[in-house]
């Protein structure tokens, strides 16, 4: 157990340092760099940047190094400081910017995972057992559009019906007043009153995929002869189903965990977008665009560490729900 | 012919089975006509995607009409839409549209309009169905924001929306196939090693990947360059879940006698793969992309969406969705959903399409 725990942290630790390596790349590597960028600006407003202006700046934002250099430093500075670097668009360090953005996505992503469990749970054991019926068919109906509706698409028809019907706008996380004021028990409760909609909009594509996986794995095991002889054991039906298929049907799903929750953070950065969140979606966004070169690598990597956490989180809610896999990772066969 | 089970061949099977499944058979028609529309855009669309009239600008959705009244109280049956009057409401700084019902703009079948060059062989200047006279302009789906049609538009931007998630997908498969192969078929410390970078690429949060990458295409490429690399960069994370498929059924068949025999026979490796093993589950790879396509199409969609994508002078769905990005653009223009409908359908079809092929894939099943 304590073998397996070790092994897993340290594929963790291996995933997080090559999504570093990834993630910084993917900004250093193609042509030009913030630098460029401001020089282009300014010659936008008639302004000429001698050569020797523009090395001073470079040297500044320790761009003038090589990239492997840059990478280097980056990394020595997060692990032995702390220190994820400094924003060149925002001209703050990176840890202030992110602190609570970041706190606001994963409160975001589990909400929104909550939400897929609660609902796709319950209508994916009742479309199995009530197959075919008008409830199964508006499940089925409802999953589909779900998954065939992009989640910006569902976010902009609801914008589009809140302000055509409601005469409101639905946007953001927090009402105006709230934006920037400290944390306070008003506060948490505009917020909670602000995250249904992008956590609505958010899980909708998730519990549709839940619900149809569900219902399949359920009704495979609905006709094994192991619910057969229950039922004439004479047990209840409804504690026969909920103790022995439904905790079968759900061992796929809880392994497929993992890959839902990087859909969620994946799909929160459009949303965000779209809805105006003070998320990490549209600075991730703006950054990128910018070439904020240490903003958008620390985002990246922040955004898949919380994914990483979410495999580790659905690999013990595995062992935990079933004993096959307990006994594997006790014996080390289960990398 | 009725043939029965026992004589038929593989391919009938699959055929006779995939046409019991309704909601498949439905996907792969409306599939088919998607397709279609994507062959004769330009044929198809009343208009060109650029050609625009400032006056028209947000003009809304004009029905088909079929009765033309004449003074003398003579009726006349001509399909037709009737152009609109304009004026602006300076309270709101708004422009209002209203029906003229002396404005009559008969439409035909087969009618000229703007030329344009079909599939870079000929030069052609016939439309199925537009205004009779070349010089009018009919908005079945309203106008956008610089008086372009907006059913032209997503007519021609289905082209590039639905074949992008085709290259998207190929690309992906010979990446899935190759390296999911080698991973099955070696086992071992390369499938070990394989593997890992798999669960290391699928555990990266795929859009801010792909926005990471498709920031990096410079804005001034030329949109066939473009084109391409957004298939790349989609690509690069689609094959990880094909590769997973592969090497599954890899495992899985390489342990029969019939492979064992063609091995012991001398066989190379590449030969059992390509010759024994991928017929075997042929028809589950064919569900599974295309069960990958929509996935592709939602993921260029998306990009185009955020502005990082394919860019204008390209139309492809998620480039005309940017136009309905703001409150007061939907507000004022709620037909700019238009390409989000067609999305949506491709979607779905696509999806119903592929459920229907992985039933059908293993006849021999019950």
């Amino acid at each position: 157990m304590v073998l397996f725990l070790v092994r897993r942290l340290s594929l963790m630790m291996l995933t997080v340092f090559v999504i570093t390596v990834i993630s910084f790349f993917i900004i250093v590597l193609p042509p030009g760099d913030f630098v460029d960028r401001i020089v282009l600006e300014a010659n936008q407003y008639g302004e000429v940047f001698e050569q020797h202006e523009i090395d001073d700046l470079r040297r500044m934002y320790g761009l003038d190094r090589s990239a492997v250099e840059q990478y280097l430093i980056w990394l020595r500075n997060i692990l032995f400081h702390g220190d994820f670097g400094y924003s060149f668009g925002w001209d703050v360090p990176v840890s202030e910017l992110i602190g609570q953005r970041l706190g606001l996505t994963t409160t975001l992503s589990i909400a929104t995972l909550m939400f897929i469990w609660i609902v796709a749970i319950p209508i994916g054991i009742y479309s199995a057992v009530r197959k075919y019926s008008l409830g199964d068919y508006t499940a089925t109906f409802v999953g589909f559009v779900g998954l065939a509706v992009p989640n910006f698409l569902l976010a902009l028809v609801l914008l589009y019906i809140s302000f055509r019907f409601f005469g409101q706008s639905v946007g953001g996380l927090f009402s105006p007043e709230y934006v920037n004021a400290p944390w306070s028990f008003d506060r948490l409760m505009d917020l909670l009153s602000h995250l249904w909609i992008p956590t609505i909009v958010l899980g909708t594509a998730g519990t549709a995929e839940v619900i149809r996986k569900i219902r399949a794995n359920l009704l495979d095991e609905l006709h094994r002869p192991y619910v057969l002889t229950a039922r004439a054991k004479g047990l209840k039906e409804t504690g026969l189903i909920l103790k022995y298929p439904v905790r079968h049907s759900l061992n796929p799903f809880v392994s497929d965990l993992n890959d839902l929750f990087v859909k969620i953070i994946s799909g929160e950065t459009i949303v965000a977008v779209v809805l105006g969140l003070q998320t990490t979606g549209p600075l991730l966004l703006q950054a990128l665009k910018e070439e904020d070169l240490y903003l958008a690598s620390s985002l990246i990597m922040f955004l898949s560490f919380l994914a990483v956490l979410g495999t580790l989180f659905s690999d013990l809610c595995l062992m935990a729900l079933d004993p096959h896999i307990r006994r594997q990772a006790r014996e080390g066969e289960m990398m | 012919m009725k043939v029965s089970a026992g004589n038929a061949s593989y391919r009938d099977l699959i055929w006779r089975r995939f046409k019991r499944h309704r909601l498949g058979f439905l996907g792969f028609l409306f599939t088919i006509i998607i397709y279609l529309v994507a062959v004769f855009t330009e044929f198809l669309a009343p208009h060109s995607q650029s050609t625009y009239k400032a006056r028209d600008v947000y003009a809304p959705p004009q029905p088909i009409r079929f009765l033309v009244k004449y003074r003398k109280g003579e009726e006349m049956l001509q399909p037709h839409v009737l152009g609109y009057r304009s004026k602006v409401d300076y309270d709101t700084g708004k422009r209002i549209f209203v029906e003229d019902p002396r404005k009559v703009i008969p439409l035909g079948f087969w009618v000229k309009g703007d030329k344009y060059n079909l599939w870079g062989l000929f030069e052609f200047d016939r439309h199925i169905l537009g205004p009779i006279n070349p010089r009018d302009r009919v908005y079945f789906f309203g106008a956008d924001r610089l008086g372009r049609d907006v059913l032209s538009r997503t007519i021609h931007a289905t082209r590039v929306s639905m074949t992008i998630g085709l290259v998207g997908v190929a690309l992906s498969l010979v990446l899935g196939i190759m390296i999911g192969g080698i991973s099955g078929y070696f086992g071992g410390f390369v499938d070990l090693g394989i593997q890992r970078v798999i669960e290391i690429l699928q555990s990266i949060p795929s859009i801010p990947l792909w926005i990471g990458l498709a920031a990096a295409i410079p804005p001034t490429a030329p949109p066939i360059q473009t084109y391409f690399l957004i298939t790349v960069i989609l690509s690069i994370i689609g094959w990880t879940g094909l590769a997973r498929v592969v090497r599954g059924r890899f495992m899985a068949l390489k342990d029969e006698d019939y492979i064992k025999a063609a091995r012991l026979d001398g066989n190379r490796p590449m030969r059992i793969i390509g010759r024994y093993m991928l017929p075997n589950f042929f028809s589950h790879i064919i569900a599974v992309v295309t069960l990958s396509i929509p996935g592709m199409i939602i993921a260029e969609t998306s990009l185009s969406f955020l502005g990082i994508g394919l860019r204008q002078p390209v139309v492809s769905w998620g480039v005309l969705l940017q136009e309905a990005q703001n409150l007061k653009s939907i507000s004022t223009a709620p037909w700019l959903f238009l390409p989000g409908l067609a999305v949506v359908v491709a979607v779905l079809s696509l999806n119903f399409l592929g459920d229907g092929l992985r039933d059908a894939g293993d006849p021999y099943e019950n």
